[in-house]
């Protein structure tokens, strides 16, 4: 992996009118890496990828890919980016293979190196059964990796999808998970992945960024966001005891620090301000409690995810906030 | 140093936009042979045209004994057993054409997904609508000269008469007209599949624009100038006709359909020798014969400039409008 900055944004910022799409963007992403930009509907992603190929303006800030600005020479950014829309569309009456001969053409492609080009690409993504179908009768699942051979087509260095996984079976997400890894780790090419769905993201990004309402709320390496957000006292325990009764409530209810509890089929979900592992073991030792089950959560995506959105609605008073936590954690959502 | 690599990253930059400009052409005109509406209009084309030159050959007999010059130019001004001429039915069913070919241009590339796919590509996005507005101007120039050379041919096949210099002058003349004519609705309908989210709106709002200044236009222009110069009474008759008939013909002349119709009836008619009002005192002295083909242009030209002028006009309006669009919202 190396240590170049690919893609790298300076006070990124995009307002609609009133509204702030974008808001100073400093984002830093490096040569061979895979970077999950995460956050809810309407949070800024897609505009920022647009910004990102030049196919929109920003109001304040710049862009560069490859150290190439992505407003003023966009051409250039294009011809190293390939581009993989949330819901990408082919010509309905073309067949996959007119599909990618026709994109090859406007990358200036042509003749026998073309055509064997498109061959190896059909046969990567595993789509040359397909290859003379319209594509107008291919499925979600079949466009999508079709979109990867389409984007493979200018050989890019950077790529960039939006929402890629939006509406895959499982067994098409595996698929499409692995495709995309490769791309990265053989191919040692740049992915910007965003997503709002966090699990298939966690599976395969270096880094994520975390992004609410137009503004970047964290970034970094999963299990270094977990850590922080120890630091900042934000802990979450999952425990469950044998007998589970009120006493035992009442002991987690009465410690110092908790700030919720929530009741889980058979286990309890207290939320706190430090690490109670120590003394909720002590208690239901001294008690004769069996203890069934102890996690301390933290580590995972979702957590994470979780605990940066509250802290931003906090800080903002954002009024959505519960609508879009509800976004978050719905795994087949789609968009519109 | 910094010279040379600017002109290399010109050259290369050039070269990219011919390549895309030419990957696109070639797309969409694929797309429209192949396409079944293209079968559809074809087939209402081709049908117009034998059915009017059916028409001119019947009454071709009586146009000749009125006036037995330029028989040639006859096949596409006369009509008979009431089917009308080539020349007004081309007038009429022509924008038909236009339409078809660029009413879904940019919004299906917008509701498929397509457009998003492309202005990601390296190629300036204005490709996009010049190449679309290349292909479909080439498709109207091809089927108008095809239909244009299949009517000389049958009529020279029937009626045997060899043309002129002068008349097939004026002939290839009409046919720039109408291709012109043709390639402002396919501007106008681009336009509105710019402005339109949905491909029936935009269907919908260019045969509505059509049929406006087919049939309504001159309704409205005889209701504004009766307004503007009255001639309701013997005072008002005697002071305004003059006004009333230049402000009538002033309004019409707004309309494509109006403007094209003037100019071609001109060009197929040597004998027409005026497209304003004429008074007495004007026609003093004047040699009643056939104007030259010179002449019969100077009359019209600026119809010609005034329909590439519109024509470029909309066009520029979609283009700029295409431009600044925002490609996501779809």
């Amino acid at each position: 992996m190396g240590e170049n900055t690919m893609i790298a944004t300076r006070g990124l910022t995009k307002v609609y009118g009133e509204k702030v799409a974008v808001n100073h963007l400093d984002l830093s992403i490096n040569e061979g890496e895979i970077f999950g930009l995460l956050g809810p509907n309407g949070a800024g992603k897609t505009t920022t990828i647009l910004m990102l190929l030049g196919l929109t303006e920003p109001t304040l800030g710049e862009a560069t890919i490859n150290g190439i600005d992505c407003t003023r020479n966009s051409i250039q950014v294009k011809r190293i980016t390939g581009y993989l829309p949330d819901n990408v569309g082919f010509y309905p009456d073309m067949t996959g293979r007119e599909n990618l001969r026709f994109t090859g053409r406007l990358n200036g492609l042509d003749g026998k190196k073309m055509e064997s080009k498109i061959d190896d690409l059909l046969e990567r993504v595993g789509m040359t059964y397909a290859q003379h179908q319209k594509t107008g009768t291919y499925s979600k699942g079949m466009r999508q990796r079709l979109g990867i051979a389409d984007v493979l087509m200018k050989d890019p260095k950077v790529i960039i999808m939006d929402e890629p996984t939006l509406g895959l079976d499982p067994e098409g997400m595996r698929e499409f998970l692995t495709l995309i890894k490769q791309l990265s780790v053989e191919d040692g090419r740049t992915v910007l992945v965003s997503s709002h769905q966090l699990y298939q993201i966690q599976q395969i990004c270096d880094r994520v960024g975390i992004f609410v309402s137009g503004s970047l709320v964290a970034a970094g390496k999963i299990e270094d966001l977990g850590r922080q957000l120890a630091k900042e006292g934000h802990y979450t325990l999952e425990v469950a005891a044998y007998p589970c009764d009120d006493r035992f409530l009442g002991f987690i209810h009465n410690m110092t620090g908790v700030t919720g509890i929530e009741k889980e089929g058979d286990k309890f979900v207290v939320h706190s301000s430090r690490d109670l592992r120590k003394e909720i073991t002590g208690f239901l030792g001294t008690n004769r409690y069996t203890l069934l089950h102890l996690r301390q959560k933290g580590g995972d995506l979702d957590e994470i995810y979780r605990c940066y959105f509250e802290k931003a609605g906090q800080d903002e008073k954002h009024e959505q906030e519960n609508k879009n936590g509800k976004h978050i954690f719905g795994t087949k959502q789609t968009k519109k | 140093m910094e010279n040379i690599s600017s002109e290399q990253n010109k050259q290369r930059n050039d070269r990219a936009r011919y390549h895309s400009m030419s990957a696109l052409y070639r797309k969409e005109m694929a797309d429209h042979i192949t396409s079944r509406r293209f079968v559809i209009i074809m087939l209402l084309v081709t049908a117009t045209t034998i059915a009017s030159i059916y028409g001119a050959l019947t009454g071709m007999s009586d146009a000749i004994s009125s006036d037995s010059n330029f028989i040639f130019l006859k096949l596409y001004t006369t009509s008979g057993n009431s089917i009308p001429s080539f020349l007004s039915f081309i007038a009429l069913i022509g924008p038909f054409v236009g339409l078809i070919l660029g009413f879904d241009a940019i919004n299906s590339e917008r509701n498929n997904g397509t457009l998003n796919r492309l202005v990601s590509q390296p190629i300036y996005r204005d490709s996009v609508i010049i190449g679309k507005f290349l292909a479909g101007g080439t498709l109207i120039s091809l089927m108008v000269i095809s239909m244009g050379v299949l009517i000389g041919a049958i009529g020279f096949l029937s009626i045997g008469i060899l043309p002129s210099v002068e008349e097939l002058a004026r002939v290839v003349i009409y046919l720039l007209y109408t291709i012109v004519y043709i390639c402002f609705w396919l501007a106008m309908a681009m336009l509105f599949s710019v402005i339109c989210r949905h491909s029936a709106t935009s269907a919908l709002a260019s045969i509505a624009l059509w049929i406006f200044f087919a049939v309504f236009m001159s309704l409205l222009a005889s209701i504004i100038a009766n307004a503007i110069y009255p001639v309701n009474n013997q005072y008002n008759a005697a002071v305004n006709t003059l006004s009333n008939y230049n402000c009538n013909l002033y309004i019409n002349r707004i309309s494509p359909y109006y403007l094209y119709t003037e100019a071609v009836s001109t060009i197929l008619n040597p004998s027409v020798r005026a497209v304003n009002a004429v008074t007495m005192s004007q026609l003093v002295g004047a040699l009643s014969s056939y104007l030259s083909l010179g002449q019969s242009m100077l009359l019209v030209w600026p119809h010609l400039t005034g329909l590439i002028a519109l024509t470029l006009g909309v066009f520029t309006i979609s283009y700029v409008k295409f431009m600044r669009q925002e490609i996501r919202g779809n």
